[in-house]
């Protein structure tokens, strides 16, 4: 019932999940069956969002959970001669048991004494009736017994919490393994199991009697990563039904765990901690979490509604939300974290059921009423086939939105009808109010700083530590050389570089930016350095990919905040308002630090703790006593009442060394938590060493709350005093440093999908290389450290050196070490690249000097006993006795393997572009075209068979230039859900990068930035992915469809749910790769190196018998055979190489691509530099037949005759001999753990991705081959459900494959259809294809559209004004237009580049990064509307838009491109688009606009950024008069097929003429 | 970084040599230091690469980008800093050096590079005085150094940075070896080695002069007053030419024709005049390396009548061949600043022997010419000679008793043993420069002082018995 053991690399707290939810409800009239069938309905038409395991009858779980059916349990009770008391005066516990008898017993047992012990009566045991067939052959095997308890129960206010009690006593005494209570409630019961989402019925036969009647249910089907058999994941949960991941969940539990210790206190649990705790159930999904969480608060008699939006936050800054609504919340923030997700929750007390939406809203609910008062909530709109009811209200919840039905007094309540009698109950403002706490600047020093404090004293702030020994005062505008050398000194004690103040932190105080850097990281592992290393180094972060978004903190940046409260946080029972004191941000001055002592708040008391430690002759003990010593400072401080302790190094000198500050933080805070202290005092930390972004999300993550970086604002002001920062003073710096380090701080927790630094103080989003495993467990415990590696000892012994090099130097050096992390330095750090290595490859691939590759290769792949990556730690053991060379796979069979790296043109030039394409192809490997689209030109081979078209085309979050004709002219589709250097994070190509040419095969003008956002706005979650990997299918079925991952702790997990949801290959990147710029933070900070990532994905995927479906592929930092062929031994059949083919063709690494100046014509786009390049095809093949030759060479000593058989056989790595002390503490056997594979599972591919399932828009192909065939236009009308998805997507595929990128005439194919649209309606809809629909559609309709034209309209009768179709419509369309009369959700139009749409309502985030297009919406527009919009045009209504609102729902990118008034041309073209709304949607609102046009265009506002205007006015490409609309439908001569021609913008004329003229 | 796009606005600009009829009129330096304005566009080119290839180039892995850097910002005291991190005796370097880095500048891939050598001597010589650096405490432990050229020094100062007593012995009668001996004063003017050769005693370094180690002192009284022993005593051993009429009058080795005039220069030597000197006639070198085109701007400078400069080698191209691609040291035709200056380069000729006159003294040279591609004999060729030098290069160590004396004895190469950390077989014994790599470089000699002093170092430390624990909670305050 469990999932396995951890093992290797797979660890059971990886597991994802994710899946549909609905709630069926009927207002009035009592308990019904048709609620339950409807519910179970839904299921079985949500199938497609749960998935199946390696057996096709297994399903990942699915459930009901309803009201008791009294009549049902009362018969049976009757039968057996037990007489069931009143509803309500019985409660009924439903176990999953042992079907072994005695072990079930002595479960049943358990539950019945915890019972008994809570004064509840048992009266017997009920088996649940269930049919085996329904199940497959995995859950068969592990199916429990599913009995029900029935105990005799006092109904009141404390039976919840009576319940709860019990249950979690039961569990106690039981085995864990064989107990699982799926529900024990006297008002609901949960049916559920490891089932496929239609067949919960089926296996729970009794659902279908007629006596199992409710009035509301709620359902649910889950698609989780894996294949093992666990029932009790499935859900319903308890309370509630969770679609989404809660990213913040680490700290969730610590924090739980932190207050725990209250609950036993005071409040409804007093005395009750035995049972209670832990709060949140071991071994629980992230959903089971929060279930617990809300059941804690229900069971204490918190409101089910007010737990939800006390534990799932909206957001409320900057919105029109009521101020009551804003103080509740406001209170709520200072009483706990919130649990961030991506989250659609369905909920339930039992009485009152309702659905939430976490703040980013990034989950559909859609919503409908009927006229009798049937309610339906769920992931997609027409789940519940409603039989021609009348539906009076149809919506979608927004961010933050919450819905309650009430269906005994038949209520439906929306949101503000839900929060604000909530918010109303108590008078949070005042409350909050009276306690908030405020800094103050402590009383102004008279002349000379005072004189340092007592240490540890409490209440009092050290003064600032005097500057020279002498003690005089030194002012930094002013240094004396003696405070400067002080400064140098303690720059050198913190291990401070060169490149520290050079290249991190004089960008950041000069711009305010974070740094950037280009190429990777290829330097060796903070655990197999020689140098020094700061303690920061050996942590990655981990970031959101697949299974959640990372969030756009720029863009998106209303949904975010940095907001930090510090202070006591009082217990959530006892009423009174917890951490008084706010900040904007976390990081504070020296100033802002000593003001901390000063806040005026009674209690309010601070207790500095010096954070140092002399190391004496064994510093590894002598810093473990302290650490220990720190610990119990903090103890007593807090016992004593501190609210506020700050860990100080600041007196760190000849004396003393500081202690490393992460480790500081990590051990007091774990500390702390161990105590049952943490939550009466925050943490602050006064740091030397920390300075860069990283180390600041490092400490928070830890658990801090806030940090003065003092040493960083020192070297900060000597930079501004030595004039180094150019006009910038020190004030400024200070302020820019500041600026660039929060700024960096939202993106690293965005990356993560956080929106909250709440929500990611202490959660330790992060993992551990090269760190010893007992250090970790003491001081950063519950953090993967999977390898081991130093300990405590070598830390210390670091921080000895530091400290010696500082203050006992041997040859006095005036200077800091160089570094040489980022860049190649020769006393710096160890890197991969070295100008020998490069200079050797160059001569060998220019001069084919197999010597000079041999030299290459040998520096790589024998590095002695100073490695720098993991594969540099094993030696290679042969399988049997060496093969003669010529038996093993040729060279040509290689190549095929072999691809290079994603890099748009755009980033590199079209030079080196197309030289990697011509190379690729022309020996049978694949290059790829990077994220920006390709010019058709390159689709047509040369005179002499020469191609320059990539093999492999990227989808990637921007989709650029992503359009069926793209994307039929590929051999792989290759969707990048994170890229190696900065994983998480979108990017951006500025306008001034941005020339014809690019402009033109991105589908957009020329000088407008290109943003690419950090999630695929398809991609919130698994089940989306497999939506769209179903989508590229459909458009291409002869493609293989990849899924590129980035290397991170659970990469595994992630694999294994790509793979069910269909993807034919999963790449797996290292952290190390990238070519493209990233931020420093990024590039060293987050991924993981790919050995661990691959080897995780293998045996992960292996373990689930998924493993013969997926190809893995890796990249990062591959060089030479040797690295193939570990790679091929830790699990991959294919391998890109990136670097070292720019290397082949001339790039020397300048690490500059991010400055267009690149030397050698590579990353540039400046024609000049471009003139420089010098690479040809022959270098490239000449490298990879050198990487060839020597993988064969090495398989062929290792007697293994290709990849084929070296796949998986990690028994062939064996640990080399000789390794430093450092390296030899990493343990890499878990990399080389096979896994406990089920017998005849694959290790390689073999059996390949089962066929994406039928439907019936594939029908339409055949339906519509005359037209196809250009033998006139065709009409057809058919019926339409939610399971029908991606209709017309096939077809498109067809059109363009057929008639090239122009795609037919316009409305040559029109489709009619009726009924509810399944997800990605239309999707890349080609030209020529025309969509009607009348009812409503669901999400990513139009994604991609790429010249089709889409229409929606309401079934008569129905109220005007609700939503027709979900969220994320038209994105990253190319062109096309799309009409809907009714609303649509968030993201309309996000990323369109092209087309025109015309729409009745938005939600949030409306035309965001939109380039190019037109859409006109005639209705509401909802918050942060036109946020990283570059181009295109939008016409707003005024009526919905007043004065006041405006900064409220437009982004400011929007505001800055406001026009009040619509010229001329504006007002025809609006005009035509109206006109065209009307006609195909029969929309009265456009016929009332039309009635008064063109005057009635004064009722419209309209939005152009600037830059966009600017980029037309240069090219003279003014509006011009848009053709008679009429004209529009006449029919045009047949397309001839045109290669070279492009795909014109339909409605676009502006753009149109721009690409006329850049192709003339 | 300063100027991203430094290098696309700004070309090439070397710093101006005087003018040649100028300039060979006396033993004066040839070039002069360009304005700092012209430096600070020629560090702005520098594009402060990933990968500088630069470091490839020099061994002393000198931190080009951050100088380059610091001097475009007008932050001299960083750029010094940052120099002398890595190179004892940049305004050496910055004078003799062939600048590997330069030829191996990520510029020169397409154009030329940075004038590395120019920045760094300008900085170098920026510094109005060299203050001696702070020491450490001393360690009283001794150390001799054998030899004073630039490996020599190189570990010196770094041993007495390190705190331990050093006692440099030079046989000549002033410290510098062939940085004074050697090198023309055209190329190094001396006083800029006497200034740090001042900063090396002010910081406690102690020079014997005139001391013939291996007589007076010998091996064993070395090894019994000092705990260890840097041997650098260069590679002096001239390449000798077997052929008829070597023996001739007027036939020499190069060397002690340029140290008689260098001494001449500093006001030791001899007064022009005699047999190594050039005045009125003609003069052929035998070998086209550095030492031979030193004898060329000295011939030219002593009013020789013709100046001739033999190689055997064919003349090499003048731009890089294929084969011999960038960042590689290109193999191509270099001209000297004496080369400049007048004189005559032949390639391709193998020198036969020597005629004389009757009283014994050469008046010819008896050569043939050989085809630059194939090598074949094109015939001979007899070219008037009164004075000829001998440039042809060095192999090894002079023979010394002193090997003998501390056990050593040199490879087949002339070379003492050494392993990579400058040890000897013998504990206690160091050996670093040209003395085990063979002539070479300055930069590598200074590269070889300076690593062989960490390893001296280490193992004074290492050996270190009956000092007491080196506390360091008990160690003085922050300097200053």
């Amino acid at each position: 019932m469990t999932l396995p053991k951890p093992k290797g690399l797979y660890h059971p707290d990886f597991e994802r999940d994710s899946c549909g939810v609905a709630l069926v409800a009927q207002l009035g009239g009592g308990p019904s069956t048709d609620v339950l069938s409807k519910a179970l309905e839904a299921l079985g038409r949500m199938a497609h969002r749960g998935a199946v395991g390696a057996d096709a009858g297994t399903g990942d779980g699915a459930g009901v959970l309803l009201q008791i059916p009294h009549g049902l349990y009362a018969a049976w009770a009757e039968a057996r001669g037990l007489a069931l008391p009143e509803p309500g005066r019985y409660a009924v516990a439903t176990c999953f048991l042992p079907r072994d008898a005695p072990a079930r017993r002595a479960s049943e047992g358990a539950l019945e004494r915890a019972s008994r012990h809570y004064g509840l009566v048992p009266l017997g045991w009920r088996d649940v009736e269930v049919d085996e067939r329904a199940l497959g052959a995995s859950a068969r095997a592990s199916r429990p017994a599913v009995r029900q308890l029935f105990v005799a129960c006092h109904d009141g206010d404390g039976l919840a919490r009576t319940l709860l009690l019990a249950r979690k006593r039961a569990a106690r005494l039981a085995a864990p393994a064989d107990f699982y209570v799926a529900s024990f409630s006297a008002r609901t019961v949960v049916y559920k199991g490891l089932l496929r989402a239609e067949r919960v019925g089926a296996f729970y036969p009794e659902l279908a009697d007629p006596r199992v009647a409710t009035r509301f249910a709620v359902v649910h089907a889950r698609f989780s990563t894996n294949t093992f058999p666990s029932w009790a994941r499935a859900q319903p949960l308890r309370g509630l039904a969770h679609n989404g991941e809660i990213n913040t969940l680490r700290g969730n539990l610590a924090w739980m765990r932190a207050r725990e210790g209250r609950f036993d206190v005071a409040g409804p649990f007093r005395d009750r901690g035995e049972d209670l705790l832990p709060v949140l159930e071991p071994g629980g999904s992230d959903s089971a979490a929060l279930d617990n969480a809300v059941e804690l608060l229900v069971a204490a008699g918190v409101p089910v509604a007010r737990a939800l939006m006390m534990l799932v936050p909206a957001a409320t800054e900057g919105r029109g939300v009521p101020r009551e609504v804003r103080e509740f919340y406001e209170y709520h923030a200072r009483l706990t974290e919130p649990w961030d997700g991506p989250a659609a929750l369905c909920f339930t007390d039992g009485r009152l059921a309702g659905a939430a939406l976490d703040r980013n809203g990034l989950r559909p609910l859609r919503y409908c009423r009927t006229e009798g008062g049937l309610v339906v909530v769920a992931s997609e709109a027409g789940a519940v086939d409603l039989g021609g009811a009348r539906v009076v209200a149809r919506g979608r919840l927004g961010p933050g939105g919450i819905l309650l039905v009430d269906p005994e007094k038949g209520l439906l309540l929306c949101d503000d009808e839900v929060k604000a009698p909530l918010a109303a109950e108590r008078p949070y403002g005042r409350l909050v109010e009276a306690t908030r706490a405020r800094l103050v600047p402590p009383p102004a020093p008279e002349g000379a700083p005072a004189a340092p404090a007592p240490a540890g004293s409490p209440s009092t702030p050290a003064a600032p530590a005097p500057a020279g020994a002498a003690g005089a005062p030194a002012a930094p505008a002013a240094r004396t050389p003696a405070a400067g050398d002080e400064l140098l000194s303690r720059l050198r004690l913190f291990g401070y570089t060169h490149e520290d103040v050079t290249l991190v932190l004089a960008p950041m105080a000069q711009g305010g930016e974070e740094p950037v850097g280009s190429m990777g990281a290829d330097v060796a592992l903070a655990a197999l350095s020689e140098k020094p290393q700061l303690l920061f180094r050996y942590f990655k972060q981990h970031f959101a990919q697949v299974t959640n978004p990372p969030i756009d903190p720029v863009r998106e940046a209303s949904v975010l905040s940095l907001r930090t409260f510090l202070g006591p946080e009082l217990a959530w029972f006892e009423g009174c308002v917890g951490k008084s004191l706010e900040l904007e941000q976390p990081v504070l001055t020296p100033e802002a630090l000593d003001a901390l002592a000063h806040v005026d708040r009674p209690g309010w008391r601070v207790e500095t703790l010096e954070a140092l430690f002399e190391p004496g002759d064994d510093p590894g003990r002598a810093l473990g006593a302290a650490l220990e010593g720190l610990v119990a400072s903090a103890c007593r401080a807090v016992a004593r009442g501190a609210q506020i302790v700050v860990l100080s190094d600041r007196d760190a000198g000849p004396g003393r060394a500081p202690l490393p500050s992460l480790l500081a933080v990590g051990a007091v805070h774990h500390g702390l938590v161990r105590a049952g202290l943490r939550s009466l005092a925050s943490l602050v930390v006064d740091a030397g060493d920390a300075r860069e972004v990283a180390h600041l999300a490092l400490l928070v993550g830890y658990g801090a709350s806030a940090l003065c970086p003092r040493l960083a604002f020192d070297a900060i002001d000597d930079l501004a005093a030595r004039g180094a920062l150019g006009a910038v003073d020190a004030g400024k710096a200070r302020q820019n440093y500041v600026k660039a380090l929060t700024k960096g701080l939202a993106k690293v927790i965005a990356k993560m999908g956080v929106s909250t630094l709440a929500g990611y103080q202490g959660a330790q989003v992060f993992e551990a290389v090269g760190l010893d495993g007992a250090l970790v467990d003491r001081y950063f415990e519950g953090t993967p450290s999977r390898l081991g590696g130093v300990g405590l000892g070598e830390i210390a012994l670091d921080a000895a050196r530091r400290f010696r090099d500082a203050f006992d130097q041997g040859p006095a050096e005036a200077r800091l070490p160089p570094g040489g992390l980022h860049y190649f330095r020769v006393e710096g750090e160890r890197h991969l690249w070295t100008p020998e290595g490069v200079a050797s490859l160059q001569r060998s691939v220019r001069l084919g000097d197999q010597d000079a590759y041999d030299r290459f290769a040998a520096a790589i792949n024998d590095p002695g006993d100073h490695p720098t990556t993991l594969r540099g730690l094993w030696a290679l053991a042969p399988a049997g006795p060496p093969l003669a060379p010529e038996r093993v796979e040729p060279v040509a069979s290689l190549f095929r393997r072999f691809a290079t790296g994603a890099m748009s043109f755009g980033s590199i030039s079209r030079e080196a572009h197309e030289t990697l394409a011509l190379a690729m192809n022309r020996a049978g490997g694949r290059s790829n075209s990077g994220e920006g689209g390709e010019d058709e030109a390159r689709y047509v081979p040369g005179p002499d068979g020469s191609s320059r078209r990539s093999a492999i085309k990227q989808v990637a979050s921007g989709r650029f230039g992503v359009t069926a004709h793209y994307l039929v002219n590929a051999d792989e589709l290759q969707i990048k859900i994170a890229q190696g250097a900065k994983p998480g994070e979108g990017g951006q190509l500025p306008g001034h990068k941005v020339d014809r040419v690019i402009a033109r095969v991105r589908h957009s003008v020329p000088g407008v930035t290109l943003i690419s956002p950090p999630p695929h706005h398809d991609i919130y979650s698994i089940e989306d992915l497999a939506q769209l990997i179903f989508d590229l299918k459909r458009v291409n079925p002869r493609a293989r469809v990849s899924v590129k991952l980035v290397a991170e702790a659970g990469v595994g997990a992630v694999a294994a749910g790509v793979a069910k949801a269909g993807a034919d290959a999963i790449l797996i990147s290292g952290h190390d790769g990238g070519t493209g710029a990233a931020p420093l933070s990024s590039i060293h900070h987050a991924g993981l190196p790919w050995e661990l990532g691959l080897a995780e994905a293998h045996q992960v995927l292996v373990l689930n018998g998924l493993r013969g479906r997926v190809r893995l592929q890796v990249d990062g930092q591959l060089r030479t055979g040797r690295d193939v062929v570990i790679a091929a031994l830790l699990g991959a059949e294919e391998f890109g190489f990136a670097t070292a083919p720019l290397v082949a063709v001339g790039c020397v690494l300048m690490r500059k691509c991010h400055l267009n100046t690149c030397p050698v014509g590579i990353a540039t786009q400046d024609p000049a530099l471009r003139r420089r390049f010098e690479g040809t095809p022959e270098h490239v093949l000449r490298y990879f037949g050198f990487v060839a030759e020597e993988a064969r060479a090495w398989l062929a000593r290792l007697g293994l005759a290709g990849i084929d058989e070296a796949v998986g056989r990690v028994d062939l790595l064996r640990r080399r001999e000789g390794l430093g002390p450092r390296a030899s503490r990493l343990d890499t056997a878990p990399l080389l753990t096979p896994p406990d594979a089920p017998p005849g599972a694959a290790s390689r591919l073999c059996e390949g991705q089962p066929p994406p399932a039928p439907g019936a828009d594939l029908a339409l192909v055949d339906d519509a081959r005359e037209a196809l065939e250009g033998r006139g236009p065709v009409r057809l009308r058919r019926r339409i459900g939610n399971v029908d998805r991606a209709y017309g997507t096939a077809l498109s595929g067809e059109v363009a494959r057929r008639h090239g990128p122009s795609g037919l005439p316009d409305d040559t194919i029109a489709v009619e259809l009726e009924g509810c649209a399944g997800q990605s309606f239309g999707a890349f809809l080609a030209r020529g294809v025309t969509l009607s629909l009348e009812g409503e559609a669901n999400d990513y309709v139009g994604k991609g559209l790429s010249g089709g034209v889409i229409a929606l309209r309401l079934k008569p009768g129905e109220p005007e004004g609700h939503a027709i179709a979900g969220n994320t419509l038209l994105y990253g369309a190319t062109s096309g237009r799309a009409f809907l009369r009714g609303r649509a959700g968030e993201r309309f139009a996000v990323r369109n580049s092209g087309a025109s749409a015309v729409v009745e309502g938005v939600g949030d985030h409306g035309c965001e990064y939109m380039t190019g297009g037109a859409v006109a919406v005639l209705g509401p527009v909802g918050h942060n509307f036109g946020a990283g919009m570059s181009g295109g045009v939008a016409y707003l209504l005024r009526d919905a838009l007043p004065e006041a609102d405006r900064a409220r729902c437009l982004h400011s990118d929007a505001l800055a491109g406001l026009d009040e008034s619509l010229d001329e041309a504006d007002a025809r073209r609006l005009g035509d688009l109206l006109r065209e709304h009307a006609l195909r949607t029969d929309s009265p609102a456009a016929r009332r606009l039309l009635e008064g046009w063109p005057a009635a265009a004064a009722r419209f506002v309209k939005i152009v950024p600037p830059e966009y205007r600017r980029a037309l006015e240069a090219d003279h490409a003014t509006v011009p008069p848009e053709p008679d609309p009429a004209a529009r439908f006449e029919p045009e001569p047949p397309a001839r097929p045109e290669p070279t021609t492009l795909p014109l913008v339909g409605s676009a004329p502006g753009v149109r003429k721009l690409h006329e003229v850049a192709r003339g | 970084m300063g100027d991203p796009r430094g290098f696309l606005r700004l070309g090439r600009s070397k710093a101006p040599a005087r003018p040649v009829e100028e300039r060979l009129r006396d033993f004066s330096e040839f070039e002069a230091t360009p304005p700092e304005a012209t430096l600070r566009d020629q560090a702005a080119r520098c594009m402060d690469c990933g990968i500088p290839f630069c470091h490839r180039g020099c061994p002393l892995g000198n931190l080009i980008p951050e100088w380059n850097d610091a001097v475009y910002r007008g932050d001299l005291p960083a750029a010094r800093a940052a120099l002398e991190a890595t190179n004892n005796f940049p305004e050496i370097t910055g004078r003799v050096c062939p600048a590997p880095c330069e030829a191996s500048c990520v510029l020169s891939l397409h154009e030329a590079p940075v004038t590395i050598k120019d920045v760094e001597r300008f900085i170098a010589d920026g510094t109005p005085e060299l203050l001696p650096r702070r020491l450490p405490p001393r360690t009283g432990r001794r150390v001799a150094v054998v030899g004073s050229g630039p490996a020599g020094l190189a570990a010196a100062q770094e041993l007495a940075r390190r705190g331990h007593d050093v006692t440099v012995f030079e046989r000549d009668r002033q410290p510098g070896g062939l940085l004074r001996y050697g090198i023309p004063d055209f190329k190094l003017d001396k006083g800029v080695l006497d200034r740090r050769l001042d900063q090396l005693r002010a910081e406690g370094v102690t020079f014997v002069t005139g001391a013939d180690v291996g007589a007076s002192p010998r091996g064993d009284e070395l090894r019994r007053s000092f705990d260890a022993l840097v041997l650098c005593a260069g590679a002096g051993r001239p390449r000798d030419l077997e052929v008829p009429g070597r023996d001739l009058a007027g036939v020499h080795f190069a060397m002690p024709f340029l140290t008689e005039q260098n001494r001449r220069v500093a006001g030791e030597g001899p007064a022009p005049g005699g047999p190594l000197w050039a005045e009125g006639k003609h003069v052929i070198i035998i070998g086209g390396g550095d030492t031979g085109s030193d004898c060329l701007g000295t011939s030219l400078r002593q009013g020789a009548l013709s100046v001739q400069q033999l190689e055997l080698m064919p003349a090499p191209p003048l731009r890089r061949l294929p084969e011999n691609p960038w960042p590689e040291w290109p193999l191509v035709l270099r001209t000297s600043s004496s080369h400049e200056e007048g004189g005559e380069r032949q390639f391709a000729i193998q020198t036969l022997g020597f005629v004389g006159d009757e009283r014994g003294h050469v008046t010819g040279l008896r050569a043939r010419r050989l085809d630059q591609q194939s090598g074949e004999d094109a015939g001979e060729i007899v070219l008037p000679c009164d004075l000829a030098l001998i440039a042809a290069g060095f192999v090894g160590v002079e023979p010394l008793p002193l090997w003998a004396q501390l056990g050593l004895e040199p490879d087949a190469r002339g070379r003492l043993v050494a392993d990579p950390h400058g040890r000897t077989p013998e504990p206690g014994i160091f050996a670093a420069g040209d003395a085990t790599r063979g002539a070479s470089l300055v930069v590598w000699a200074i590269a070889e002082g300076r690593r062989v002093a960490e390893s001296v170092d280490g193992y004074l430390r290492a050996t270190q018995t009956d000092a007491p624990a080196r506390q360091v909670s008990e160690r003085p305050g922050a300097p200053g």
